[in-house]
């Protein structure tokens, strides 16, 4: 629809440079901290030009938070749970779509259901059985049989304690889902004749197929995984395998320190490095997956 | 090559029933069409012949193996669907060699294979291309080489020709005919042109509702419909009819107070029977009003054809088209004389709508029935 609308468009124009300045406001803030001195941050009011102690203040606290190692064991962690969570969806939409067994309803509404029930909610009972993995097996053969066995097998600072936890993904499994389904019938069936069995199907057909469904899952995941805090707080307790976001922390003034928040501002823009990589690499696909299907 | 028996097949979904219990047989090399409009259960039988489908009741086998309980890559079919289903993310080399690949057939038999397979359906020059960047002609010849390169022993064809324009459809008509002749597979094919089932077929089955209504040759079936349905269902235009009652004589039956005569052996032997007549367009004769043994008519409207025109006209309220040449010419609104000649008559009861001399059917009925039992 095209339409000569002089003052309307200036409205619109408005409204809409008005929203970017509210979204990108916050961001100059940090920005012009992270540069700004001790004194400078702390003036009042507030100065919203840049200063000069960038680069010294990026030093500190790359130093202060140890940001190097946790900022890996941030990319790890978050490259684990992205690959986890679409290997993960795409397989259980694979049953869900594909296979005619009675229950794949009631499956699909489970999986549906924990979007309500996000980790925050469930997170003693996760950290329960992520510190005793096989508490509930042992607790079932020993009901069962008498037999009091002693597995052990503990996720606490590990990695495979930080990812394996939060892999299953109903909002993935519903995307994955949503793509099967616009594929037509016949391609199964070609594929059938064809002689390839189901997970041959899969693997060449369906998984080539949903590459920007794929992407655009990883855009999200990767975020999601990356921003994680509470998690990786409580799962781990040694330095090794601390995340950037915990190690955040350490940059957080308190009431015992200087309020060096040009510090904390800069270790913010840093942490906030990779997730923005990410999306800027992937963000063609990322809207493509979202909005379309492609044919 | 193979043949392919059908013993009583059944199909229903809960309590609806698609397929009634079809017995068929397909001589190995065969060229079969499947016809009937939409929703008869053609394309259900195909189906259940590939293996796509599962069987509700009955037998199928093909040369000779019971495949009721066979998945489709065991049972030596391939299938040409009806918007191809090309792999939209293979080129055309990878397309064809799919089923290669699956099979584990080593890479350079493979391709030789393929190309073998893209000089055959002419698509040597497209083997690097995406199915989106073919036309349909195109897409259909890349279906058709998937189909081929297998060297199934039978052929089946969902309806492939329906998504390609006129022009290109005679063509694609062509080349399969040209295909089968070469490769001589059984082939089955599924389609509600009749254009299309006429010209292809070895074998033609005419299906209306989950009933097979007549199997013979493309000729057998236009000259000698078994019942009313495959005469209404084939020819262009369609064959005329009306409703009448054989006279007591059994010589002629009446239409609007007219007598038109009709076969007396078959006549006396059906008399006072309650029967619908009909007639081919292109047996029907325009005359001068008044002529005698004629009916009066009046003139409807006229479709011009160019090679002779469709002289459509009513009788009392029934439509007659009647195939004119192009010497005749008629305005609409005149009256004219409809003659219809006794040997081009079809009797069908009016209760079963099934024809009356039916004898060659009849036995081929017979015939089933004990190989059956």
């Amino acid at each position: 629809m095209i339409e000569r609308t002089p003052i309307l468009n200036m409205v619109t124009y408005f409204i809409m440079i008005f929203g970017l300045l509210l979204i990108l406001g916050p961001f100059w803030m940090i920005f012009t901290a992270s540069t700004q001195s001790l004194a400078q941050v702390n003036a009042v009011p507030f100065n919203l030009l840049p200063g000069t102690d960038f680069v010294h203040n990026l030093q500190a606290a790359w130093h202060r938070a140890n940001l190097g190692p946790a900022m890996l064991n941030s990319l790890i962690m978050a490259l684990l749970v992205m690959v986890g969570k679409i290997v993960l969806a795409s397989i259980s939409a694979f049953a869900i779509v594909y296979f005619r067994s009675p229950l794949r309803h009631v499956f699909f509404w489970l999986v549906f259901m924990t979007l309500m029930l996000p980790l925050e909610v469930r997170v003693v009972p996760t950290y329960n059985i992520a510190a005793d993995v096989f508490e509930p097996v042992r607790w079932l053969i020993q009901t069962l049989t008498g037999i009091e066995l002693s597995l052990q097998w503990n996720l606490l600072n590990s990695y495979s304690g930080l990812v394996l936890p939060v892999i299953a993904t109903a909002t993935g499994t519903f995307l994955y889902r949503q793509f099967y389904m616009t594929l037509p019938d016949e391609l199964t069936e070609a594929a059938k004749m064809d002689g390839a069995r189901p997970l041959r199907f899969f693997i060449d057909i369906l998984l080539p197929l949903s590459r920007t469904n794929m992407l655009a899952l990883a855009t999200i995941m990767f975020v999601y995984a990356w921003n994680q805090y509470l998690w990786p707080k409580l799962m781990t307790t040694e330095a090794d395998y601390q995340t950037a976001m915990v190690a955040m922390t350490t940059l957080v003034p308190n009431i015992n320190s200087l309020p060096e928040w040009n510090v904390s501002m800069a270790g913010a823009l840093i942490i906030m490095l990779p997730p923005l990589i990410i999306v800027a690499a992937l963000q063609r696909w990322f809207v493509r997956g979202l909005v379309s299907t492609e044919k | 090559m193979a043949e392919i028996n059908i013993r009583n097949v059944r199909k229903s979904y809960g309590r609806t029933q698609i397929l009634h219990g079809v017995d068929l047989d397909f001589k190995s090399g065969e060229f079969v069409v499947i016809l009937g409009p939409s929703g008869c259960g053609k394309s259900t039988l195909l189906r259940m012949i590939a293996g796509l489908e599962e069987i509700s009741a009955g037998e199928i086998s093909i040369d000779g193996t019971v495949v009721n309980n066979l998945e489709p890559r065991d049972r030596g079919c391939s299938m040409v669907f009806q918007n191809y289903a090309l792999y939209p993310h293979m080129n055309v080399a990878a397309n064809i060699g799919y089923a290669l690949k699956v099979a584990g057939v080593p890479r350079a038999e493979r391709d030789r294979r393929i190309s073998e397979t893209a000089r055959v359906v002419g698509l040597e020059e497209m083997l690097d291309r995406k199915p989106a960047q073919l036309s349909g002609g195109q897409r259909q010849r890349v279906a058709m080489g998937r189909a081929i390169i297998r060297e199934p022993k039978v052929f089946l064809f969902d309806e492939p020709l329906s998504n390609l324009d006129a022009k290109l459809r005679v063509q694609m008509r062509v080349e399969i005919r040209r295909l089968h002749k070469r490769l001589s597979a059984t082939s089955v094919f599924v389609t509600h042109d009749q254009v299309e089932a006429m010209t292809l077929a070895d074998k033609l089955i005419v299906m209306n509702k989950g009933h097979v209504e007549q199997v013979g040759t493309p000729l057998e079936i236009y000259h000698r419909p078994r019942t009313r349905f495959v005469g209404t269902f084939i020819g262009s235009p369609a064959m005329n009819f009306f409703d009448s009652t054989i006279a007591p004589s059994g010589k002629f039956v009446l239409l609007d107070g007219i007598q038109i005569a009709i076969d007396p052996v078959l006549g006396r032997d059906n008399a006072d029977n309650a029967v619908s007549a009909g007639i081919r367009p292109e047996h029907c004769r325009l005359v001068k009003a008044g002529t005698a043994n004629s009916v009066p008519a009046t003139v409807d409207f006229v479709e011009e054809l160019g090679s002779g025109r469709n002289v459509h006209v009513d009788i009392d309220g029934t439509i007659f088209a009647v195939s004119g040449d192009e010497s005749q010419l008629f305005e609409t609104g005149a009256t004219v004389g409809l003659q219809l000649p006794s040997e081009h008559i079809h009797l069908f009861s009016r209760d079963t709508g099934l024809r009356l001399d039916d004898a060659p059917a009849l036995k081929h009925n017979t015939n089933q029935s004990t190989v059956a039992a």
